[in-house]
């Protein structure tokens, strides 16, 4: 595609980027230019438009996120209830005590992390099946796709009540259908519907995640094995999953952390009711019911570590396939 | 003997697709037909209407309450969508084609904003809102939502942009072309799809957000329909939402099934360059 030339032969899509550059310099010029003095009129402005570039997106991402969490930070250290505005006062970690030694918290954190589990490796099972459909499918595949993006696009508090409607006793198709009581009033049958409504949604980004993961298993490969005798299982896990690993622990690190935050279907289909509530439920309902800034950061600034925590095991277990790392760049 | 094996393997394939299929509809069809049931057969249990009726939709088109949330949505995706795809295109533009030091970083911090948990924002953002004034106002819910997709539209974008032949801008020039002339005739139709697709990956983002538009707005304002649609209690205390909030959810997913029907396979390309390239 270009004319280029890799210095060291780091990062070759880098440079081949760089070789197209609109700058077009003689490469053997270039190379020397680069080798000697790295910072040339042409390479400063570069540089220079560059930064102007990136900079308002930037500044907007690190504007809105960064300094709230350092805010949040401040207001969890301190006594400060909106109610009561005149007994605002800096407690240290009190806040912090108050939320551990919560029950409430344990439970909702609880429920948080039995949602997540359950439903990523749900996920996992079920995408890999429709990434399989929608890959490999014979028929019909431009209308399995479409099919499959329907939940991934769908409001989440739309289908969320379309699943509350279902399982309401009278009007619901589901609960007339499998139960006599009303399941969204106890905690095991509702615990199960929002999961059931949270791997309805979810299930087709995870396919989709994984469908570019199966993109990459060469044709020949498979075609190979199957010669040499491997069955179709064989097929599947000695050859697609070693190469679609990377893919995998991508779409599982998007989906557990993206599990983690549930919220929208809780607040629709059990409004946290009968100990369903997930963590963000809890924060939202200190903030806005409770109007407990302290408590209400406390609670951010666990989640956010929380959250922290679980992207750091994920990408210290897995290591470089963490995107955005060279090897997903470069495919 | 060898047609015999295909046509099973089609059907199988077909038996699958319909599985998909199905599980992926009626939900959606369920709350369609909701929408259209009559406030007496509402409480059937039945799967299909047995009446037919408009009347949910008539109610809901003619309640203040409804049509503000819709305007809401409406403009406040439109004007995120629009902010994200620009200031995501510039700095998809420079991360694909200029070298400059810093660029891993932006990528690393637009990953990290990906997997941030949007929850932890919530309250700090409550009172620095209310302390600005943008508190259950549109820029108020706009900032967040721009956030939040850039790193979507950027990701996008300069996967999009890798596959640009940009080389043709150069050959543009050396036939004669201003450089303005290149960019305009050469570039930019190239660019657009993927622009295209970025846009509506993020407006869908926007239209489904629910965490930041129930906590950062308290009135007919600012607050999008997926929020009012939680808040519905009927015209009266007495009468039952439900046919309403089935009309208001359908309405509101239209957009959606359209995209989906006519963007396809560029939504599908759009995914999946995005999230795996980084």
């Amino acid at each position: 595609m270009s004319i280029n030339v890799t210095p060291a032969g780091a990062d070759v899509s880098a440079d081949a980027e760089h070789g197209t550059g609109r700058h077009a310099a003689v490469p053997a010029q270039r190379a020397r230019r680069r080798a000697k003095t790295p910072l040339s009129e042409n390479k400063k402005a570069e540089r220079r438009l560059g930064w102007l570039l990136c900079a308002p997106a930037a500044l907007v991402m690190v504007l809105v996120t960064a300094y709230p969490i350092v805010y949040s930070v401040w207001l969890s250290l301190q006594r400060f209830d909106l109610r009561f505005p005149d007994q605002r006062e800096f407690i240290g970690l009190e806040n912090y005590v108050t939320v551990l030694t919560n029950e409430f918290w344990w439970t909702a954190f609880g429920v948080t992390m039995l949602i997540t589990v359950v439903t990523v490796a749900v996920e996992l099972v079920l995408g890999m099946g429709l990434a399989l459909i929608m890959h490999r499918t014979l028929v019909g595949r431009g209308i399995v796709r479409t099919a499959a993006l329907i939940p991934y696009g769908i409001v989440t508090v739309v289908a969320a009540f379309s699943w509350r409607y279902a399982w309401t006793p009278g009007t619901g198709y589901l609960a007339n259908l499998f139960s006599d009581g009303a399941p969204l009033t106890e905690r095991a049958s509702s615990l199960a519907i929002i999961m059931l409504a949270e791997i309805w949604k979810t299930t087709p980004f995870m396919a989709l995640l994984l469908m570019a993961g199966l993109a990459l298993v060469p044709e020949d490969l498979l075609k190979a094995a199957s010669t040499d005798g491997a069955t179709a299982w064989q097929r599947f896990t000695k050859v697609m999953l070693p190469v679609m690993k990377p893919a995998i622990l991508v779409a599982l690190l998007f989906r557990t952390l993206d599990a983690f935050r549930v919220f929208d279907n809780i607040f629709v289909l059990t409004a946290g009711g009968n100990e369903t509530s997930s963590v963000s439920m809890l924060a939202y309902n200190n903030l806005i019911r409770g109007l407990n800034l302290g408590i209400g950061s406390t609670m951010s600034v666990l989640i956010f570590l929380t959250v922290a925590i679980i992207a750091f095991v994920f990408v210290k277990l897995f290591g470089t396939a963490a995107p955005g790392s060279d090897d997903g760049e470069r495919r | 003997m060898a047609v015999d094996t295909t046509t099973r393997a089609k059907l199988r394939w077909g038996l699958l697709d319909v599985i998909v299929v199905v599980f992926a509809l009626i939900p959606v069809l369920w709350i369609a037909s909701l929408s259209f049931k009559t406030p007496a057969t509402l409480t059937d249990g039945r799967f299909w209407p047995r009446e037919w009726t408009l009347d949910n939709y008539r109610s809901i088109f003619t309640t203040d309450q409804f049509l503000r949330a819709l305007v809401n949505s409406i403009g406040i995706a439109l004007i995120a969508t629009a902010i994200a795809v620009v200031l995501g295109a510039m700095a998809a533009y420079a991360i694909s084609r200029l070298d400059f030091p810093g660029k891993r970083l932006l990528v690393g911090v637009s990953l990290l904003i990906a997997m941030f948990p949007q929850v932890s924002l919530v309250s700090p953002l409550f009172e620095i809102e209310r302390q600005l004034g943008l508190f259950d106002t549109w820029p108020g819910l706009i900032l967040p939502y721009i956030t939040f997709a850039l790193p979507l539209a950027i990701y996008t974008l300069s996967a999009f942009f890798k596959q640009i032949p940009w080389d043709l801008e150069k050959a543009a020039k050396m036939d004669g072309a201003t450089q303005g002339q290149a960019f305009r005739r050469v570039i930019a139709p190239l660019a657009a799809p993927g622009l295209f697709t970025t846009a509506i990956l993020v407006f869908i983002f926007c239209w489904n957000d629910f965490l930041f538009a129930v906590t950062l707005t308290s009135t007919e304002r600012a607050r999008t329909v997926p929020v009012a649609l939680s808040f519905f209690t009927g015209e009266s205390q007495f009468e039952d939402p439900t046919g309403a909030i089935c009309a208001a959810a359908v309405v509101i997913t239209i957009p959606i099934i359209l995209f989906v029907l006519f963007f396809q396979r560029r939504i599908v390309s759009g995914l999946t360059s995005g999230a795996v390239k980084g």
